[in-house]
């Protein structure tokens, strides 16, 4: 449950970015709460997936400031000037977000647990052992609990994208991102990893989630964000976007389903 | 097949042709007779012939000497020879791995002179024929007479001729490992690119720095592309490592010429030095497949071995000879 004053995680205030000529986002202003889950959904191209690359910073934003948790992300600000940050100062930044991606990105020559335990140990400098143990708690929450020395290659889709996300959450994010995270599972799979994900918004984890499944949007999202051609078209409960929309593009798109 | 098998199969089939006409969808054991390749036994008869006539021909020639062949076999000027090579090969390969790799950062770099300067060193040293490289660097006094490092005059530092430094042997390893650097750039460019974008994505979503990501995560996977080329860059090397015969660097090539140019015994000598570079190519072959299998990158591993794929291409068998049909 989100408070009333709960205070902003993400704060992203007219967002653009273009590639060459083709502007994908036209200005995205958007908020998540502390506890909050939001779910973008739209049309494929509409920039849901670009705009959440640049919350991570993956992508750089042209124009719009982007705040976590009262940090400026991207700039340093002194005085009336921003300052760029250093790639090192962004890779210290993006430790504030956990990204889970479509195609798993499970790093292949590790197994399981080395996956998730790598990023605490280099980067958070942490004790190898509170990693590991740290490491099978989240294997068993993400309901893997055994399959530690599995490669990834050795797993389902639904097997990695469950690995990926305790490896995400290993280094402890204020938010999550997920870039359409069941679009590259068969259909018996897509089942598992949503209900961890389900699983994870009931913890309080406060998530930003592209995805299509609009059942899950509606059962899951405290909010829905409706996107297309890059800039948001319809903001609010799902009762309301998915059940009740008012603008056309909205109706349009939940009517092709 | 299994011979009690098909016995037991023919019989039903001889039951079965007994009983009158078959009822619909009954089926009955009829013998597969494997298509036969004429073809492939003329074709191999042929070649065959000619290679036992060449071999015989070089085997009985009058003009080849074969105990001089065994004598020089285990000379002492060979095995020495030999020794420089091997030691060429490791040096100049090593430096062609390390700097390889360095010019394959820069040229991935998102510094713009770096790339251009990587670019450029690999169009030059890839460029240019490795024999003028050779040459180029036994004379590079013509060009720098001396070398000074610091300032000798005040007494730090040290100079010298350029000659006493570059001899035969630092020429040989400068123009092979700086040639095979240019190579082993593009190996392991290759390498690199061939790991997903994504590895790299999801290791900075994680707060790895750009080095960190490169290497704990990309270049441990590129080493899956880099192994298999690198090996068969060995085996070039191995045999470059002649030409530097022709600054006397006193390898395998050289002593070989050496022998001869006083003995006479010109072919038999070369046939002992390309069965030398035979034996260690075979050496260096083996290496590179156990490497290999040790990665588990033995991806085109076959289910039969050669020997068996042979005798079967030619004769057909190893195919079912019974089978069961539908009528």
């Amino acid at each position: 449950m989100i408070l009333e004053d709960a205070p902003l995680i993400l704060d992203a205030f007219d967002v653009h970015k273009s590639y060459g000529e083709h502007e994908v986002l036209k200005g995205i202003t958007s908020e998540v709460m502390k506890g909050e889950v939001v779910c973008l959904l739209g049309p494929s191209g509409s920039g849901k997936s670009t705009f959440l690359r640049c919350v991570n910073q993956l992508e750089k934003p042209d124009v719009g400031s982007i705040q976590i948790n009262g940090e400026l992300i991207g700039y340093e600000r002194r005085g009336d000037k921003l300052f760029e940050l250093s790639d090192d100062r962004l890779a210290a930044q993006r430790c504030m977000t956990g990204m889970v991606f479509q195609n798993f990105n499970l790093f292949g020559h590790l197994n399981a647990i080395e996956n998730i335990m790598l990023a605490p140990r280099l980067v958070l400098k942490q004790d190898k052992d509170e990693t590991r143990h740290e490491a099978e708690r989240l294997l068993d929450q993400v309901g893997l609990k055994g399959r530690e020395r599995a490669y990834p290659s050795q797993l389902s889709g639904g097997q990695q994208q469950r690995v990926a996300i305790a490896r995400a959450l290993a280094m402890k994010p204020q938010l999550m991102l997920f870039d359409e995270p069941t679009s590259a599972l068969d259909p018996q799979l897509v089942g598992e990893v949503l209900s961890v994900i389900r699983g994870l918004a009931e913890t309080g984890m406060s998530m930003m989630i592209v995805t299509h499944e609009i059942s899950f949007a509606r059962s899951v999202a405290d909010k829905v964000m409706f996107m297309a051609d890059g800039v948001v078209i319809e903001v609010g409960p799902p009762s309301q976007v998915l059940d009740n929309p008012q603008a056309e593009r909205t109706i349009e798109f939940l009517s092709e389903l | 097949m299994n011979s009690t098998r098909a016995q037991a199969l023919l019989g039903a089939d001889r039951t079965a042709a007994t009983d009158g006409p078959r009822p619909r969808g009954a089926t009955s054991i009829v013998q597969v007779i494997p298509a036969r390749y004429p073809y492939r036994w003329i074709g191999g008869s042929i070649a065959l012939l000619l290679c036992v006539w060449g071999l015989y021909t070089v085997a009985t020639s009058p003009n080849i000497t074969w105990s001089v062949v065994a004598a020089y076999i285990l000379n002492g000027t060979i095995l020495e020879g030999m020794r420089l090579t091997i030691v060429l090969t490791i040096v100049s390969l090593t430096v062609g791995v390390i700097l390889g790799t360095v010019l394959a950062t820069m040229r991935l770099s998102n510094n713009p002179v770096l790339q251009v300067i990587s670019s450029a060193y690999i169009t030059t040293f890839r460029g240019t024929p490795l024999l003028i490289q050779i040459i180029f660097w036994f004379n590079i006094a013509l060009v720098v007479p001396v070398i000074r490092i610091g300032w000798p005059q005040a007494g730090f530092g040290f100079e010298t001729q350029t000659n006493v430094i570059m001899t035969a042997m630092t020429a040989a390893i400068l123009a092979l490992g700086l040639n095979e650097a240019a190579y082993m750039a593009e190996i392991v460019r290759g390498g690199i690119i061939s790991v997903p974008k994504g590895q790299d994505e999801a290791a900075s979503s994680l707060g790895l720095t750009k080095r960190q990501a490169m290497w704990r995560v990309v270049l441990p996977q590129a080493v899956r592309a880099i192994v298999p080329p690198t090996g068969n860059q060995l085996i070039i090397v191995l045999k470059n490592t002649s030409l530097v015969s022709v600054i006397a660097a006193r390898e395998l090539l050289t002593a070989t010429q050496q022998i001869y140019s006083t003995n006479f015994y010109t072919i038999e000598l070369l046939i002992v030095a390309a069965g030398w570079y035979m034996v260690m190519t075979a050496v260096a072959t083996i290496l590179q497949g156990y490497l290999e299998s040790r990665l588990e990158y033995s991806l085109r591993s076959r289910t039969h071995p050669f020997h068996k794929r042979f005798v079967r291409s030619l004769l057909s068998i190893g195919r079912k000879n019974y089978m069961e049909v539908r009528g």
